[in-house]
């Protein structure tokens, strides 16, 4: 049960840390209404209407996706370079299998010009 | 207190993995990998060929390994089942390998009429990301290209499925699904005539999939929830010393079931199979058909036996209502049918329900009958598909069946061999049809399943219907005057035809062969 009081006391400051926001920002901040402010989704500014039926780019979506990609890349290599001594020769080639499975993936990306911006 | 955790932490073996055992599979995976290089970096005018050779010799070289590790003496020696590699992800026994055969000569082929390129310049987009009708896609088709993404994506669906009936854990089995869906999901979207049916066959396959990953997924959990573990060997144990409440352990069952019958496509979880069937480009649907449906029935044979071994009569009523619905729905419905390729969707909704027959047996027998039956009916229906690819109009295919009215006298090779698959599915005698249809019968006869056949030979006379107006349409009625023109194959198409043809022939008239190979491939049923 020990090992579980660090997580609940993390789990304890999350949660006041939430609440203590919204109770001191409610009770200390100025209020000031206005229509950007009562928007669903605010963020400052009031939205603009996009003409129905045009297409617009989202070019960012291919970044987001690369960037998951070495997201996840990392997330394996962690545990791999605390072990991988007693993984051995094993580790490494299975990791450089891994890491060169996803270096194929940026080649193509690049090369097929999902790098550039314009 | 990291001293304490570190004490707490159990010690780890060094994992190892059975390279050679996995070769087939790594083969397929590494060429799909080569692949997507190829398309990185080779010259547009190269890419075609070197992406073929790179395909076809690679699944060649796959059954090549296979057979070598089937025939191997230590594998199996001292009478043992086969074995369990990577850590007990991956099973490595003679139905897995049978099944893996079927799958990669069934891509083989299927691959053949991917590459089909003579009578347009693909069946797939020149590119995918235009807009149906717009100037880019114009700009696209005149420019003579199409994608040549599609080689390495079958391969990558390819290696899934030989993954999907190999993986001894259900999360392995949930990576190999999704390996094998995801690829197939861009797959259907990629024809390029009638891009909008594509398009919306893509989307709905890609959220009914994702749908039923997720009861799988839902259904792993509870499997876990329940044993402790999610290898299949581990929940046959706590299912088989279960005394207590079994909620957790059924509802696991119900979850990964509908999870594996949608893959397959047995009624009620048929719905997509004929709005993906005709909307995707045809080679991609012969691939579908055939590949997938073998390899989520192996993978539905080594769940349930493995995992629901001692369970049978918990499972089996559940079974036997899907594969009476499936049987009996998909054979009425594919009366009413106007378009061929929904017609061989729902019969192939049907065929799924004859092995669900096999399944349900849970026996020798019945492994190794519904393993025959894959092989037999995998090769026609890629025959059949091939058949539908040669018959165009202007906008492309010629799907409705009132174009096909007259064809017998236009073309009486064509439609003969149409007819000749056709007969097949209908299972008259002297067809590979036939002998699977029996032997998967005479299993679930032999295990208490009668009624069972009783309502499969019913459907079977029921679906006879829709294939007999087929071919008193093609034979026996006019042509009309605009009707399609039926284009002379290439090389590969008519290799496609011709191997279908030939086993569907060979299969009928002397089934021994491959039925004592299924039948030795079953002997010992799975690894445990």
């Amino acid at each position: 049960m020990s090992y579980y009081v660090p997580v609940i006391v993390l789990g304890g400051l999350a949660a006041f840390f939430a609440i203590f926001s919204l109770v001191m920002g409610a009770l200390s901040g100025p209020k000031r209404w206005n229509r950007a402010k009562l928007e669903a989704y605010e963020c400052g500014i009031e939205p603009t209407r996009q003409p129905a039926g045009i297409r617009f780019p989202v070019k960012y979506y291919l970044t987001a996706m690369l960037f998951i990609v070495f997201d996840i890349e990392i997330i394996f290599l962690y545990p791999w370079a605390v072990a991988f001594d007693r993984l051995g020769v094993f580790g490494l080639v299975e990791m450089v299998t891994f890491v060169a499975t996803v270096l194929v993936a940026y080649a193509y990306v690049w090369r097929r010009g999902g790098l550039e911006w314009d | 207190m990291t001293g304490s955790f570190a004490a707490l932490a159990p010690v780890i073996p060094t994992p190892h993995i059975e390279y050679g055992q996995l070769s087939p599979m790594l083969l397929v995976f590494g060429a799909a990998i080569v692949g997507v290089l190829v398309e990185a970096f080779a010259p547009r005018s190269l890419r075609r060929s070197l992406h073929l050779a790179l395909t076809l010799g690679s699944l060649a070289g796959a059954f090549v390994l296979t057979i070598v590790i089937a025939t191997s003496s230590t594998l199996f020696a001292g009478g043992s089942a086969g074995h369990i590699a990577a850590m007990g992800a991956v099973a490595v026994d003679r139905p897995t390998l049978f099944i893996q055969g079927t799958i990669l000569v069934l891509a083989f082929i299927s691959v053949l009429l991917i590459a089909e390129s003579s009578h347009d310049v693909s069946a797939f987009a020149a590119q995918a990301a235009a807009v149906p009708g717009s100037p880019e896609e114009r700009e696209g088709l005149l420019a003579g290209i199409s994608h040549t993404e599609v080689y390495p994506l079958t391969l990558f669906a390819i290696g899934g499925m030989l993954l999907f009936p190999a993986s001894n854990d259900l999360l392995t089995m949930f990576v190999a699904l999704e390996v094998l869906s995801l690829p197939l999901y861009l797959l259907s979207g990629l024809a390029r005539r009638r891009r909008l049916l594509s398009q919306e066959a893509a989307m709905k396959y890609f959220l009914l999939g994702a749908f039923s990953s997720a009861f799988f997924l839902f259904g792993i959990a509870m499997l876990y929830g329940f044993s402790g573990s999610v290898k299949l060997g581990a929940i046959a144990a706590a299912a088989s010393g279960n005394t207590a409440s079994s909620v957790l352990l059924y509802a696991g069952i119900a979850l990964i079931g509908v999870g594996l019958l949608f893959k397959i496509g047995a009624v009620p979880f048929q719905s997509w199979k004929p709005d993906v069937y005709q909307g995707s480009p045809t080679p991609v649907t012969a691939l579908m058909a055939s590949c997938t449906l073998v390899s989520a029935f192996g993978a539905l044979l080594r769940v349930f036996y493995v995992a629901f071994g001692q369970l049978t009569w918990d499972w089996r009523p559940a079974m036997w209502a899907v594969a009476i619905v499936t049987m009996l729905g998909g054979a009425i419905i594919a009366i009413t049918q106007t378009d061929v390729k929904r017609l061989l969707a729902y019969s192939s909704i049907a065929q799924a329900g004859y092995i669900l027959t096999g399944v349900i047996a849970a026996t020798t027998a019945g492994l190794s009958s519904s393993m025959f039956y894959l092989a037999a009916y995998g090769i026609a229906t890629i025959g059949a598909f091939a058949i539908v690819t040669l018959i165009r109009d202007p906008g492309g295919e010629a799907g409705h069946l009132s174009s096909w009215a007259g064809l017998g006298k236009r073309s009486p090779l064509v439609a003969g061999t149409f007819a000749f698959f056709l007969i097949a599915f209908a299972g008259i005698p002297l067809t590979s049809g036939f002998s699977s249809k029996f032997a998967v019968f005479q299993a679930a006869a032999a295990s208490g399943g009668l009624p069972l056949v009783i309502i499969g030979v019913i459907s079977s006379a029921i679906i006879a219907f829709p294939y007999v107006r087929v071919i008193v349409l093609m034979f026996f009625s006019e042509p009309a005057p605009d009707g399609p023109i039926v284009v002379r194959p290439s090389a590969y198409t008519s290799l496609a035809v011709g191997v279908g043809v030939l086993a569907t022939l060979v299969l009928g008239f002397i089934p021994e062969p491959l039925l004592r190979l299924a039948h030795d491939a079953a002997a010992q049923l799975f690894v445990r």
